[in-house]
């Protein structure tokens, strides 16, 4: 009984509410968990990391468009700060955990400072404005990373080295464990993993406090969420400054993965509409959904590709087909994907899986109630 | 009338900046054809939001088929464009236009049944919902005309410059010039002089007291859905030929100064339209001269000023 209480505190009281829900969220946690051990390629164990920093970065735009119906784009800007301030760091002051930290501390200095100009503008325009600016703002700051080369690295990006401990060339234990390497790359993934553990975490807690309550408030009816004496204009540029923020820390931990921070891998506009097809899929307003999305996404994003070029193989010689189903154009499924998923599930797989359970117990109810009254 | 006189002061402004007035007037005429290039891709969008309440942010697709289109076109009359004839050069561009319109109009009417139609009225589904389709349309066009850049050369009798006095100026920069007046006349003869643009503007009043009087507002905006894809098809064929070059993604970087030029014009409105877009053409020429590492940014700084100024864009729509 006390681990049950312990678990829901942990998850500040959203539970799955579906045993289905919970049946995979504990699998994709566990699968995350023991795969260097499950499937000890590179490859895998690369694609689990890409799961892993972007389920905190969709987490975080959920939080924004989700829970405030706040549409940004902006959000690769304040990943890209993240990413490029641990590289800027890292090149800087050489490799070392100073350097993590203080690049980690700038980013997110950076983000606190930029969102919050940004939400600021908010308060002054419509939120059709407001998605138009962000687009145009994110768009200059790709450019000015991609200018500003003697800072940033240009196109090419940054390459540097990380602390010695995380370094694959150092190893823990003179054996394999289970046939495991236990080297300083493992170490990496387990820091990736609890940081993402914790920051999600820290996520369904803000969610699901009265603040995060009252963001879905302003989501449903700002006019009447004012009306109740909420300034409503502080809670938006709350919520947009705490987006930046794990928005900005998951651009870090992508840094610190790939020891590279570039403009296309941490900001370009590609990333942007994964974010946007990852919280569609997953389920808008369910911190969950950014868990189930970025798996299903990562993994589609990964294997979708192989399973398009044996399509092609099969079609081969027939014109347009099989430059429909050519690998290069995996997006395209995608996006028919998305778009089918906002007509005919707005509520992504956690809200479908909610939904699904809840129909069950009032079936169940009405049925003993049947039962008892006859 | 006061942003009019703004547009005003700005080629005054940087006259002195500049010094030479034959540089000057070069530098001028080509941000008045950037700007009005702007202007028609622009004002098919703002007619669509100012109109339906619609942001399509899907707009860039039909950029990009427009150019497209002026690749295959232009490519099959290759006779009407290798020689140095104006007439065959600027028939072979018409031909390149109207087709760039009618194919871009024709998929607009399709974009605005399958997509746009159950989202009318809300905003996030639209925004979502357009974005799908861009992400669709530009891999379908991936699909037609592969993802490499093709180049699109202008016709042998509109490459090179004029000489006005000491300034030069581009040929082609005269026909965009010429093009983008063209379609602002059509535009607001089409709007304020006619009985169909009296009764799309009463549709947008009020919707209902329109129907009653037995007409169809419904087909009315999808007539102005298509109208501004087509639109967008042409400012499309007109930028590929200013760019000399089109890449899938033409559609998307386009989007992002199409997006500063409405919101400096004020959503919805035409003629705040025009102003953003010939704002954003001649501040970019002017800068790009004077400080050419500022240039990329003169867009966004120029939209943060006029918003500080005037949230709400130059010529707000006063009922929404």
């Amino acid at each position: 009984m006390h681990s049950s209480f312990s678990l829901k505190n942990l998850l500040s009281h959203d539970l799955p509410r579906s045993r289905w829900l919970a049946l995979l969220l504990s699998l994709s946690v566990l699968g995350l968990a023991l795969l260097p051990f499950i499937f000890p390629s590179t490859k895998a164990l690369n694609v689990a990391a890409k799961v892993l920093v972007f389920i905190v970065l969709v987490a975080s735009y959920d939080l924004l468009l989700g829970y405030t119906g706040i549409v940004s784009f902006a959000h690769t800007m304040f990943f890209g700060i993240g990413a490029y301030g641990i590289a800027i760091a890292s090149s800087r002051m050489g490799a070392g955990w100073p350097a993590l930290a203080t690049g980690w501390a700038a980013g997110l200095a950076l983000s606190l400072l930029l969102s919050l100009v940004i939400g600021l503008f908010s308060l002054r325009v419509k939120a059709i404005f407001f998605a138009m600016i962000t687009l145009a703002v994110a768009s200059a700051f790709l450019t000015l990373a991609s200018q500003l080369s003697d800072f940033t690295g240009g196109e090419d990006g940054l390459n540097f080295k990380l602390p010695a401990a995380l370094q694959a060339s150092t190893e823990y234990l003179e054996e394999p464990l289970l046939g495991v390497t236990i080297d300083g790359r493992l170490l990496s993934y387990y820091l990736l993993f609890f940081a993402v553990l914790g920051l999600v975490l820290l996520l369904l807690r803000i969610v699901n406090s009265p603040f995060g309550r009252v963001l879905q408030a302003i989501r449903e009816n700002e006019f009447r969420a004012e009306a109740i004496g909420y300034r409503t204009v502080v809670y938006r540029t709350l919520s947009n400054v705490l987006a930046a923020l794990f928005a900005s820390s998951a651009g870090a931990l992508l840094a610190i993965w790939l020891r590279y921070a570039g403009p296309d891998t941490a900001m370009s506009f590609e990333i942007m509409l994964d974010i946007l097809l990852i919280v569609v899929i997953g389920g808008m307003g369910t911190i969950y959904g950014a868990v189930l999305g970025s798996l299903v996404f990562v993994l589609a994003q990964n294997y979708l590709q192989d399973l398009l070029r044996l399509g092609e193989g099969a079609l081969q010689g027939v014109p347009v087909l099989s430059q429909l189903v050519s690998p290069d154009r995996w997006l395209l499924w995608l996006g028919i994907l998305f778009v089918l998923a906002v007509y005919h599930f707005p509520s992504g797989i956690v809200g479908r899986l909610r939904l699904a359970a809840a129909l069950r117990a009032h079936q169940q109810t009405a049925t003993s109630a049947e039962v008892s009254s006859s | 009338m006061r942003p009019l006189w703004l547009l005003a002061a700005l080629p005054l402004l940087a006259l002195p900046l500049i010094g030479s007035g034959s540089t000057w007037l070069t530098l001028t005429i080509a941000g008045l054809a950037m700007g009005l290039i702007i202007f028609i891709i622009a004002s098919g969008l703002t007619l669509v939001f100012g109109l339906m309440d619609v942001l399509n942010f899907g707009h860039g697709v039909f950029i990009a088929l427009g150019a497209f289109m002026a690749t295959t076109v232009l490519g099959a009359m290759s006779s009407f464009t290798e020689t140095p004839h104006l007439g065959a050069n600027l028939f072979a561009v018409a031909v390149a236009c109207s087709a760039g319109m009618a194919v871009a109009g024709a998929v607009g009417l399709l974009f605005e049944r399958v997509l746009v139609r159950p989202a009318y009225g809300l905003h996030l589904k639209q925004i979502l919902i357009t974005m799908g389709g861009m992400i669709i349309g530009e891999e379908l066009l991936k699909v037609v005309w592969g993802a490499q850049m093709i180049p699109l050369p202008l016709p042998e009798g509109l490459r090179g410059s004029l000489l006005l006095g000491e300034a030069a100026v581009e040929k082609f920069r005269i026909v965009a010039v010429l093009t983008g007046l063209a379609v602002l006349l059509a535009l607001l003869w089409l709007l304020n002089r006619t009985k169909l643009g009296l009764l799309i503007r009463a549709g947008v009043q009020d919707r209902e007291m329109v129907e009653s009087l037995g007409y169809r507002v419904r087909r009315l905006f999808v007539a102005v859905f298509v109208g501004g894809s087509a639109l967008a098809g042409l400012g499309g064929v007109m930028w590929g030929l200013y760019q000399q070059g089109v890449t899938p993604q033409i559609g998307a970087q386009v989007n992002v100064l199409i997006f500063i030029v409405i919101i400096i014009g004020g959503l919805g409105s035409t003629v705040g339209c025009l102003v953003g877009a010939l704002l954003v053409g001649l501040l970019a020429n002017y800068t790009g001269f004077l400080a050419p590492k500022l240039a990329l940014f003169s867009n966004i700084g120029l939209m943060v000023a006029v918003l500080m100024w005037r949230p709400q864009g130059l010529y707000p729509l006063g009922q929404r």
